[in-house]
Protein backbone atom coordinates (compact mmCIF):
# COMPACT_ATOMS: atom_id res chain seq x y z
CA UNK A 1 0.00 0.00 0.00
CA UNK A 2 2.77 2.44 0.87
CA UNK A 3 4.21 1.85 -2.57
CA UNK A 4 1.00 3.11 -4.02
CA UNK A 5 1.05 6.20 -1.84
CA UNK A 6 4.57 6.89 -2.98
CA UNK A 7 3.53 6.48 -6.53
CA UNK A 8 0.67 8.93 -6.26
CA UNK A 9 2.51 11.25 -3.90
CA UNK A 10 5.64 11.66 -5.91
CA UNK A 11 4.57 11.12 -9.44
CA UNK A 12 3.96 14.56 -10.84
CA UNK A 13 2.48 13.39 -14.07
CA UNK A 14 -0.06 11.21 -12.32
CA UNK A 15 -0.93 13.93 -9.83
CA UNK A 16 -1.53 16.41 -12.59
CA UNK A 17 -3.61 13.92 -14.49
CA UNK A 18 -5.81 13.28 -11.45
CA UNK A 19 -6.22 17.00 -10.79
CA UNK A 20 -7.36 17.65 -14.34
CA UNK A 21 -9.72 14.68 -14.35
CA UNK A 22 -11.18 15.87 -11.06
CA UNK A 23 -11.79 19.34 -12.49
CA UNK A 24 -13.41 17.87 -15.57
CA UNK A 25 -15.65 15.72 -13.38
CA UNK A 26 -16.68 18.79 -11.37
CA UNK A 27 -17.59 20.73 -14.51
CA UNK A 28 -19.56 17.71 -15.69
CA UNK A 29 -21.45 17.41 -12.42
CA UNK A 30 -22.31 21.10 -12.70
CA UNK A 31 -23.68 20.58 -16.23
CA UNK A 32 -25.85 17.74 -14.94
CA UNK A 33 -27.20 20.03 -12.22
CA UNK A 34 -27.93 22.89 -14.65
CA UNK A 35 -29.62 20.51 -17.04
CA UNK A 36 -31.82 19.19 -14.27
CA UNK A 37 -32.88 22.67 -13.18
CA UNK A 38 -33.30 24.22 -16.62
CA UNK A 39 -35.09 21.22 -18.12
CA UNK A 40 -37.88 21.79 -15.60
CA UNK A 41 -37.99 25.51 -16.39
CA UNK A 42 -37.85 25.40 -20.16
CA UNK A 43 -39.08 22.13 -21.63
CA UNK A 44 -42.76 21.54 -22.39
CA UNK A 45 -43.95 18.54 -24.35
CA UNK A 46 -40.99 16.83 -26.05
CA UNK A 47 -41.19 17.36 -29.82
CA UNK A 48 -39.06 16.54 -32.85
CA UNK A 49 -36.54 19.26 -32.11
CA UNK A 50 -35.70 21.98 -29.60
CA UNK A 51 -37.29 25.12 -30.96
CA UNK A 52 -35.50 28.44 -30.95
CA UNK A 53 -37.39 29.81 -27.95
CA UNK A 54 -36.54 26.74 -25.88
CA UNK A 55 -32.87 27.01 -26.81
CA UNK A 56 -32.85 30.64 -25.74
CA UNK A 57 -34.60 29.73 -22.50
CA UNK A 58 -32.03 27.03 -21.72
CA UNK A 59 -28.99 29.19 -22.26
CA UNK A 60 -30.54 32.14 -20.42
CA UNK A 61 -31.43 29.76 -17.60
CA UNK A 62 -27.78 28.72 -17.16
CA UNK A 63 -26.48 32.29 -17.22
CA UNK A 64 -29.17 33.64 -14.88
CA UNK A 65 -28.67 30.75 -12.47
CA UNK A 66 -24.96 31.60 -12.28
CA UNK A 67 -25.82 35.32 -11.86
CA UNK A 68 -28.22 34.40 -9.05
CA UNK A 69 -25.60 32.29 -7.37
CA UNK A 70 -23.02 35.10 -7.59
CA UNK A 71 -25.50 37.72 -6.35
CA UNK A 72 -26.63 35.63 -3.42
CA UNK A 73 -23.06 34.80 -2.45
CA UNK A 74 -22.18 38.49 -2.51
CA UNK A 75 -25.26 39.59 -0.56
CA UNK A 76 -24.87 36.79 1.91
CA UNK A 77 -21.32 37.92 2.61
CA UNK A 78 -22.66 41.46 3.21
CA UNK A 79 -25.28 40.11 5.59
CA UNK A 80 -22.59 38.37 7.56
CA UNK A 81 -20.44 41.49 7.66
CA UNK A 82 -23.31 43.67 8.89
CA UNK A 83 -23.82 41.32 11.74
CA UNK A 84 -20.21 41.92 12.61
CA UNK A 85 -19.17 38.50 11.58
CA UNK A 86 -20.92 37.16 14.65
CA UNK A 87 -23.28 34.26 14.72
CA UNK A 88 -26.27 34.01 12.39
CA UNK B 1 4.95 -4.01 -4.13
CA UNK B 2 2.47 -5.11 -6.73
CA UNK B 3 0.91 -1.65 -6.85
CA UNK B 4 4.16 0.05 -7.72
CA UNK B 5 4.49 -2.23 -10.70
CA UNK B 6 1.14 -1.30 -12.13
CA UNK B 7 1.62 0.63 -15.30
CA UNK B 8 0.82 4.31 -14.86
CA UNK B 9 -0.97 4.42 -18.18
CA UNK B 10 -3.17 1.62 -16.99
CA UNK B 11 -4.17 3.59 -13.89
CA UNK B 12 -4.99 6.61 -16.03
CA UNK B 13 -7.09 4.54 -18.38
CA UNK B 14 -8.97 3.01 -15.48
CA UNK B 15 -9.68 6.39 -13.92
CA UNK B 16 -10.95 7.73 -17.23
CA UNK B 17 -13.12 4.69 -17.73
CA UNK B 18 -14.63 4.86 -14.26
CA UNK B 19 -15.46 8.54 -14.75
CA UNK B 20 -17.07 7.79 -18.11
CA UNK B 21 -19.20 5.03 -16.56
CA UNK B 22 -20.30 7.26 -13.67
CA UNK B 23 -21.20 9.96 -16.16
CA UNK B 24 -23.27 7.65 -18.29
CA UNK B 25 -25.08 6.39 -15.19
CA UNK B 26 -25.94 9.90 -14.08
CA UNK B 27 -27.22 10.74 -17.56
CA UNK B 28 -29.30 7.57 -17.68
CA UNK B 29 -30.79 8.16 -14.24
CA UNK B 30 -31.79 11.74 -14.95
CA UNK B 31 -33.11 10.91 -18.39
CA UNK B 32 -35.30 8.15 -16.99
CA UNK B 33 -36.68 10.37 -14.24
CA UNK B 34 -37.36 13.37 -16.49
CA UNK B 35 -38.87 11.40 -19.37
CA UNK B 36 -41.02 9.25 -17.11
CA UNK B 37 -42.37 12.43 -15.61
CA UNK B 38 -43.03 14.02 -19.02
CA UNK B 39 -44.38 11.03 -20.90
CA UNK B 40 -46.13 8.63 -18.52
CA UNK B 41 -48.96 10.64 -17.03
CA UNK B 42 -51.25 7.84 -15.96
CA UNK B 43 -49.34 4.56 -15.76
CA UNK B 44 -51.43 1.87 -17.45
CA UNK B 45 -50.94 -1.86 -17.87
CA UNK B 46 -48.20 -1.30 -20.45
CA UNK B 47 -46.38 1.55 -22.19
CA UNK B 48 -48.56 2.41 -25.15
CA UNK B 49 -47.14 3.48 -28.47
CA UNK B 50 -47.68 7.18 -27.90
CA UNK B 51 -45.85 6.95 -24.59
CA UNK B 52 -43.00 5.09 -26.25
CA UNK B 53 -42.82 7.70 -28.99
CA UNK B 54 -42.80 10.45 -26.39
CA UNK B 55 -40.01 8.72 -24.47
CA UNK B 56 -37.75 8.40 -27.46
CA UNK B 57 -38.29 12.03 -28.43
CA UNK B 58 -37.73 13.04 -24.84
CA UNK B 59 -34.40 11.19 -24.78
CA UNK B 60 -33.22 12.99 -27.90
CA UNK B 61 -34.32 16.38 -26.56
CA UNK B 62 -32.67 15.60 -23.24
CA UNK B 63 -29.34 15.10 -25.02
CA UNK B 64 -29.90 18.28 -27.07
CA UNK B 65 -30.52 20.16 -23.86
CA UNK B 66 -27.46 18.64 -22.17
CA UNK B 67 -25.22 19.59 -25.08
CA UNK B 68 -26.60 23.12 -25.33
CA UNK B 69 -26.14 23.68 -21.62
CA UNK B 70 -22.63 22.28 -21.76
CA UNK B 71 -21.77 24.80 -24.50
CA UNK B 72 -23.40 27.71 -22.67
CA UNK B 73 -21.59 26.87 -19.44
CA UNK B 74 -18.29 26.52 -21.29
CA UNK B 75 -18.73 29.96 -22.82
CA UNK B 76 -19.60 31.45 -19.42
CA UNK B 77 -16.51 29.90 -17.82
CA UNK B 78 -14.36 31.42 -20.55
CA UNK B 79 -15.96 34.84 -20.09
CA UNK B 80 -15.49 34.70 -16.32
CA UNK B 81 -11.86 33.66 -16.67
CA UNK B 82 -11.05 36.48 -19.06
CA UNK B 83 -12.18 38.98 -16.39
CA UNK B 84 -9.13 38.24 -14.30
Amino acid sequence: MSEFENLSGNDKELQEFLMIEKQKAQVNAQIHEFNEICWEKCIGKPSTKLDHATETCLSNCVDRFIDTSLLITQRFAQMLQKRGGGDL
Amino acid sequence: MAMANVDKGEIMDQVKQQIAVANAQELLNQMTQKCFKKCVNKPGTSLDSSEQKCISMCMDRFMDSWNLISRTYGQRLQREQSKF
